[in-house]
């Protein structure tokens, strides 16, 4: 573990990281009004009397939002509180207009678990999570549209939030990115979060600290606000790099709340400790204590499919792929699906998962990356994909000409047999018609072959790739390897 | 021409003896008469007329049809501005009706105006608004008396016979005390049973809307059109609500009365207690058995009551900031000093009061000292009323410490001021439901009030036995 040490001039130092995320929970309406959620809708369009603060308005819970945290909570694995209470945390601002946020002090609805990462090198890791507990989200100030105005757009005013804090278990800028990278997944895999990082549906505020390693936790920051794991590990990187070299020097670190600049890639205080807010906590005298019984909790866990854990340890039992490789497939529901779907288009292609594996991650992804398409909406289909494996498999195409026919199967959406056909791609497997080519190739490069006779063994690759380009790279690979040697052979 | 009671009126209409209109041009009248005693915020002919085109169309089924109504300015009605008596919300015109003067509307109440309150329902003497002091119409000339507060415009208005009934919000004693100031019945049913919805909030656990009458009768049609389940309000009771009225009766043999010894403070008159006695002695003539009872943490009711109401307050009052909407101070350089200044000239002295202990009793370091605590003796108070009434149908007690006092008496000594709620608080803080009537009257003919106090959800009990004191007086 000690690989994660950074070397400071003087000695080496461990950064010690926790992670408070916000995310967003995916509900058609608002924790506690029925305006809508939807994202990029006109300013102050889905603002309910409630969600503005008019004098007498009070808040309901929406009862999905509540199963949604539950539902993400058992999915953290862990303890759901039959009890818990929302308080008022009280602060002015102008985009806050009851001028307190309703979130959970004391009592969380979620309460203590876990979720595992997993390393490269086949390791892992457990991070704890020390509780989760919804809130509203506030509206957003735009500063940026009246030289001297600041306007107020309530859209986001009341949409629920999940802020999900995890224990100071994080040890580097990689393992938080693995972590959010993680956590993501499971609101994904039970579609509590849409994991839009973009759009702000989740985000994330780093409490950071450094020690030698052994000490006692040093003094931490906490930046608040960040909304991309580049930038995450960005902001870990330096505010480690900062706080170490501070301590060395002999200096204290202040308890600062700090705000990262994505432009420059450095944090900058936003308030000190003495400047810290008291938000004045006390149980929201609008709302009875949530009570959710044991039955519920139940029947929400047996809604739950699969998560990433489970379907983690499915390939890696039933198709025999690592760890690593099972954990990165998964990570993306949606990959993961199109996996699934590919896998499950044809019995003989599960023998041949680690293929498929790498035509999804390398192939399809460039395509789709290049033409920026998610692949829940990819144009090829999953079933097409699965041929086109099957096709390298029974040696009809090669996996070079494969290359080029999932292009244009990207492009005409069409199945990769017709494509072959209607191209004429069909792999070359008569051997007296290759070998012909090779004769035809050997004879036009009698030097080489001197050449090549003489020692240098080299050349084998250019006759290949001559021979391969007489053929329209339809020869099969390895048989043509195999008449070439044979024939050079002879000539010997 | 006086009407007495809703259903007077009514069968004056039922029977064409008077119509829509004149029920209004009536009113109207009145109101204009006694302009000086400053009992309304809003008052518009205007708006009075057009809902009379609207009642004309009701069928005559409607219970309060074309019954004259004054709101107290904390409702939100849709068209008539809402004030809560405060600067910060003049001119704030409400685009919704609150749950509790929507029933009224929908059963074909008129309202004649939006009454006087203490800003923000904080105050016992209607002497915080913005918008002036409220006389109690039982002044004699040269001494203008307090009506009462925080509701003292609605009391005062059904006492100047401005209105037929009067909605109030009774948060510690708000209703009850100006009741028995201006010689009026008024009811603060059971915390939940009347929605919040609409109401500008003062101490959510605390608010609750109730009614002002001419008599018993009235308060209980009032409350049983009033009341009622609403979603929206997460605080409301899901219970039916009875037939107040249809079950009213006068029958109090075999009814254990409760008689808390702590209520016998001292510095209360002879007079209060004579009364109080009074109506001891006549319920026991109709069949009633006296309790003497104990409700031990009484005493702690008034300092628990001012540190959880303005907690609340603090917190509830911090969407007054001058950013959606009501008053905003002008020439501010940044977004606190908005608020600062907002804030400052736009609440007035007794709610910067408020908001300040609540903030202080709310702070990192004193919460669990104050809040908490409060807390506890808050659970305590309720539990000595679940106590007592497992050996005794209801309580009786005087509802406030004093006959109405002149205007100005108390208005320097927020203490002594505090004080007038001393009876009326431990209901609140229990959320039990309380009625106080009219019984009886001091050396100067001002009216005292008796108390009745019952449990939760038994409305029907006090109105009962409200009824039955009522009976002394006819």
């Amino acid at each position: 573990m000690n690989n994660n040490l950074i070397k400071g001039n003087k000695f080496e130092w461990e950064t010690i990281i926790g992670l408070e995320i916000h995310a967003q929970v995916k509900s058609k309406s608002k924790l506690f009004s029925n305006s809508s959620t939807a994202f990029g809708s006109k300013p102050n369009s889905q603002v309910s009397l409630v969600d503005a603060a008019m004098p007498g308005m009070l808040p309901v819970i929406n009862q999905y939002c509540i199963e949604q945290a539950v539902r993400t909570g058992i999915g953290l694995n862990a303890q759901i509180n039959n009890y818990s209470v929302f308080d008022r945390k009280n602060y002015f601002y102008a985009d806050l207009p009851q001028g307190y946020q309703i979130s959970q002090y004391k009592y969380p609805i979620v309460g203590k678990g876990k979720v595992t990462i997993d390393f490269k090198d086949g390791n892992s890791k457990d991070i704890r999570i020390v509780r989760l507990h919804l809130e509203q989200d506030a509206g957003k100030s735009l500063h940026d549209q009246n030289p001297t105005k600041t306007y107020v757009d309530l859209n986001r005013s009341g949409v629920a939030l999940m802020e999900i804090v995890s224990e100071p278990d994080i040890r580097s800028a990689e393992e938080a990115g693995l972590y959010i990278n993680k956590i993501r997944s499971i609101l994904m895999y039970l579609d509590t979060c849409d994991g839009n990082m973009q759009e702000g549906s989740l985000r994330a505020d780093v409490n950071i600290s450094v020690r030698k390693p052994g000490d006692e936790y040093g003094t931490r920051c906490e930046i608040k606000n960040l909304n991309s794991i580049k930038f995450i590990k960005q902001a870990i990187h330096y505010e480690a790099k900062r706080q170490i070299e501070i301590l060395e020097e002999g200096g204290i670190i202040e308890q600062n709340t700090l705000l990262f600049n994505t432009s420059n890639g450095k944090t900058r205080p936003m308030r000190s400790k003495e400047e810290a807010h008291d938000y004045r906590y006390f149980p929201d005298p609008d709302l009875l204590p949530l009570e959710i019984s044991q039955t519920e909790i139940d029947k929400l866990k047996s809604s739950i499919t699969e998560l990433p854990d489970d379907r983690k340890k499915r390939y890696v039992d039933d198709y025999n792929l690592s760890n690593y490789d099972a954990s990165v497939l998964t990570s993306d529901k949606h990959v993961s699906d199109y996996f699934d779907e590919v896998i499950n288009s044809d019995k003989s292609l599960k023998e041949s998962s680690k293929i498929v594996v790498n035509w999804i991650t390398s192939e399809l992804f460039s395509i789709l990356n290049e033409h920026n398409i998610e692949i829940k909406i990819s144009p090829i289909t999953p079933k097409y994909l699965g041929k086109l494996v099957k096709l390298i498999l029974e040696n009809v195409i090669s996996g070079k000409i494969a290359k080029d026919v999932l292009i244009d199967m990207y492009n005409t959406k069409k199945d990769p047999e017709t494509i072959i056909d209607q191209k004429g791609l069909k792999q070359l497997t008569n051997t007296s018609e290759i070998e012909n080519i090779v004769e035809e190739v050997l004879k036009e490069n009698q030097k080489m072959v001197e050449q090549y006779l003489s020692g240098k063994d080299k050349l084998l690759g250019f006759f290949v790739g001559e021979s391969m380009k007489k053929s329209k790279g339809k020869a099969n690979p390895k048989i043509l390897n195999e008449i070439l040697k044979n024939k050079l052979s002879k000539k010997n | 021409m006086e009407f007495k009671s809703i259903s007077e009126l009514q069968s004056l209409l039922n029977d064409k003896k008077i119509s829509v209109k004149e029920i209004a041009d009536t009113y109207i009248k009145k109101i204009k008469e006694k302009k000086d005693l400053n009992i309304f915020i809003y008052f518009n002919e205007d708006k009075i007329y057009e809902q009379v085109k609207n009642i004309e169309n009701f069928s005559n089924e409607k219970k309060l049809k074309a019954i004259p109504i004054a709101v107290k300015d904390l409702f939100c009605t849709k068209n008539m501005p809402t004030t809560a008596a405060s600067k910060i919300l003049e001119n704030f015109h409400p685009t919704y009706e609150s749950f509790v003067t929507q029933r009224l509307v929908d059963m074909g109440a008129m309202f004649v105006g939006k009454t006087n309150l203490d800003e923000f329902a904080m105050g016992s003497a209607t002497n915080t608004s913005y918008f002036g002091n409220t006389i109690n119409p039982l002044s004699e000339k040269d001494i203008p008396l307090a009506p009462g507060g925080s509701s003292g415009g609605s009391a005062a208005a059904v006492a100047a016979d401005l209105c037929l009934g009067a909605t109030g919000t009774d948060t510690g004693g708000s209703i009850r005390q100006p009741a028995s100031l201006c010689g009026v019945v008024g009811i603060k049913p059971t915390y939940g049973l009347c929605s919040r919805w609409g109401i500008a909030a003062f101490a959510s656990s605390l608010d609750q809307a109730g009614v002002f009458s001419k008599n018993v009768t009235d308060s209980s049609i009032l409350l049983e059109e009033m009341a009622g389940y609403d979603q929206r309000d997460s605080t409301s009771s899901n219970v039916k609500i009875p037939n107040f009225s249809k079950e009213l009766n006068t029958d109090m043999s075999g009814k254990i009365i409760g008689v808390p010894k702590e209520y016998a403070v001292d510095g209360i008159s002879d007079e209060i207690n004579q009364v109080w006695e009074d109506a001891i002695k006549s319920l026991e003539k109709k069949g009633a058995i006296i309790k003497k009872i104990s409700l031990p943490h009484t005493k702690y009711a008034l300092p628990t009551y001012y540190i959880i109401a303005p907690a609340e307050a603090s917190s509830n009052l911090a969407r007054y900031d001058g950013v959606k909407y009501g008053f905003r101070a002008d020439d501010s350089n940044s977004l606190d000093e908005m608020y600062e200044l907002t804030r400052s000239e736009g609440f007035g002295k007794e709610v910067k009061r408020r908001i300040l202990i609540g903030t202080y009793v709310l702070s990192a370091g004193y919460y669990d000292a104050y809040y908490i605590k409060a807390q506890k003796v808050r659970k305590l108070i309720a539990n000595d009323f679940v106590n007592t009434f497992s050996e005794c149908d209801f309580i009786l007690t005087p509802t406030a410490p004093s006959a109405a006092f002149p205007l100005n008496e108390k208005q320097d000594d927020p203490i002594k001021m505090y004080l007038n709620d001393v009876f009326t608080v431990p209901a609140s803080l229990a959320g039990i439901p309380g009625i106080s009537i009219p019984y009886g009257s001091d050396k100067k003919g001002l009216p005292l009030g008796i108390q009745i106090l019952g449990k939760h959800y038994n409305e029907q009990e006090i109105f009962n036995a409200a009824f039955a004191l009522e009976k002394d007086y006819e």
